[in-house]
């Protein structure tokens, strides 16, 4: 079954890249690998109902308990599968208005996500209004570049967060957008922005070579990019100048990827960007093949989207 | 010797082995899976939700009050009803407000033509209504901006031909979109004097290239949106009928 998925993926092949040599043949051979799925959301803004069949742009597209269903289906295929939001999981319907987040985070914690960004709108309540829907929240909250500590989510937020799954272990870092211009201070309060590339190199450091991660992926809610002329920063340029991350999963920009972007990072190793829309419409799926065979020529990654 | 030797070989074995468990990354994989109608529902999931969406629908859909007719923001050049209604609500709602808080009265309303996001059917008016019209959180606020101030707010609607919903303000240009006249108060504005303006935070802060609100003399946040404002005043009208007035016309040739 898995083999002919792959070689439909081959034959439909859109990009394929080949790292250190290691050509298709070499796959065949997978006796005991390990394989890591991560499954992702991104700017869902309450859409917990599908869209109507009526809707203009995404009919009966989306849903929670449509996404559920896929998402336990997969986790049966294969259990070392982690389940990421990055940020902007409020506002959009009636039920943020109503219900400031409660619905979102019970539904979060029901398809066991395992972390999730914050978004510049999940402080469209205030800081105290995110930090009221905690208790409804089994999940961890992630951002490594906003500092908290002067604020009631002081302690309840996490720079990172590491996840072993069959002895690999994949440590995941958050990413905040710039909160100036986009939320009222009076909503944020004391929360501090600091800058993201920085943070990222040293998070990604600290998640390489202090605990010995396998995988390292940002979970990041400052767009995908602005375009050559903008000096903002964006998931593309986080990719640049970075060197341990392997994968940024991001937000913010609405952005709907058919296919993960790959981009060089500051030691010229391929990483993956990918942003799946809005409105819980897709759910974003990377596989990671980790192979124990201490093959000389396996030395090389090839990435196929 | 011999001994030494074995140990040797059998660390090195150890390492080896050592090194066979570190797992490499051969592989990764990226695809998209659209959330389409052939998921199946998952029940479980779904009884969490129907109560919460009995009880939002439920809501949505209890009636404020009821339109004469249907409003569309497309159904006039320079000033609409269904913006002339979304300014003078604005008015209606946030002058009290204002006057308590500063004994001042609000001169002029602006908000922009695209905030305006649904048309108002004719018929019930419900929550849904006021959701559909302003789905953002924006909420008021109010800025005391000089009479010159107030000029470069009035290029502005000139130059953007469009009908940004407007309260206060009486604005005539001719066949070419010269301007012709504009009162604030049906007085000529006065360079000298502070004009009370109340717009929503979007605007204030720059949004759709309303650049004229900073710098000012002061800025009055009044904690009050947009929606509410809608959902308020549809709650105090029994019908909706707003018109086409002269707040912002053309002359014919």
């Amino acid at each position: 079954m898995k083999r002919r998925d792959f070689i439909n993926q081959a034959a439909a092949t859109t990009a394929l890249v080949s790292l250190g040599g290691l050509g298709l043949q070499s796959f065949s051979t997978k006796s005991s690998a390990t394989q890591i799925t991560i499954l992702h959301t991104n700017d869902v803004h309450s859409h917990i109902d599908p869209f109507g069949p009526d809707d203009g742009r995404n009919p009966n597209k989306g849903g929670v308990a449509r996404r559920a269903t896929l998402v336990e289906h997969i986790r049966k295929e294969n259990p070392n599968t982690l389940l990421l939001d990055a940020g902007d999981m409020f506002q959009g319907t009636p039920y943020f208005n109503y219900y400031g987040g409660e619905l979102e985070f019970k539904l979060m914690s029901m398809l066991k996500y395992d972390a999730a960004t914050i978004g510049n709108h999940d402080f469209d309540n205030g800081i105290d209004g995110l930090y009221a829907q905690l208790p409804h929240a089994k999940f961890d909250l992630i951002s490594a570049n906003y500092d908290f500590s002067n604020t009631v989510m002081d302690t309840h937020v996490k720079p990172y967060k590491i996840f072993t799954k069959e002895h690999i272990k994949i440590g995941v870092y958050g990413l905040g957008i710039k909160l100036e211009g986009l939320v009222d201070v009076a909503l944020s309060k004391e929360t501090k922005y600091l800058d993201p590339i920085e943070i990222a190199q040293d998070t990604e450091r600290i998640l390489k070579d202090e605990h010995n991660c396998d995988l390292v992926i940002c979970l990041s809610h400052i767009g995908y990019y602005y375009g050559d002329k903008s000096t903002k920063v964006s998931d593309l340029i986080v990719a640049r100048k970075t060197k341990h991350t392997d994968l940024i999963i991001g937000g913010h920009t609405h952005t709907f990827l058919p296919k993960p972007t790959i981009e060089k990072n500051s030691v010229g190793k391929h990483v993956l960007v990918n942003q799946v829309g809005c409105y819980g419409i897709n759910l974003g799926r990377i596989d990671f093949y980790f192979d124990s065979q201490k093959n000389k020529s396996a030395d090389g990654t090839a990435i196929i989207v | 010797m011999k001994l030494t030797h074995l140990t040797f070989l059998f660390l090195l074995t150890t390492i080896l082995a050592c090194k066979q468990e570190n797992k490499q990354l051969t592989r990764i994989e990226g695809k998209l899976l659209p959330i389409t109608d052939s998921l199946e529902l998952n029940k479980t999931i779904d009884s969490v939700i129907a109560p919460y969406r009995t009880h939002v629908n439920k809501d949505l859909d209890s009636v404020l009050a009821y339109a004469m007719d249907t409003y569309s923001k497309s159904d006039g050049e320079l000033n609409t009803a269904i913006g002339n209604l979304f300014a003078d609500a604005i008015f209606e709602q946030a002058n009290p407000i204002f006057k308590s808080r500063t004994s001042k009265d609000i001169d002029i309303v602006l908000v922009n033509h695209g905030g305006i996001r649904a048309i108002i059917s004719k018929g019930n008016v419900t929550k849904r209504t006021a959701y559909s019209i302003m789905p953002f959180e924006n909420s008021l606020v109010v800025a005391a901006l000089n009479g010159k101030q107030v000029k470069q707010l009035v290029d502005y609607l000139v130059r953007a031909k469009r009908a940004h919903p407007i309260f206060g303000l009486k604005l005539t240009v001719d066949a070419d979109y010269n301007l012709k006249e504009a009162l604030v108060n049906n007085q000529p504005i006065d360079t000298t004097k502070t004009y009370y303006v109340a717009t929503n935070d979007y605007l204030y802060n720059g949004g759709d290239h309303m650049t004229f609100f900073k710098p000012n003399d002061s800025l009055y946040v009044l904690d009050y949106k947009i929606r509410n404002v809608l959902l308020d005043y549809f709650y105090k009208k029994d019908t909706i009928n707003p018109s086409i007035d002269d707040r912002f016309i053309k002359l014919q040739e």
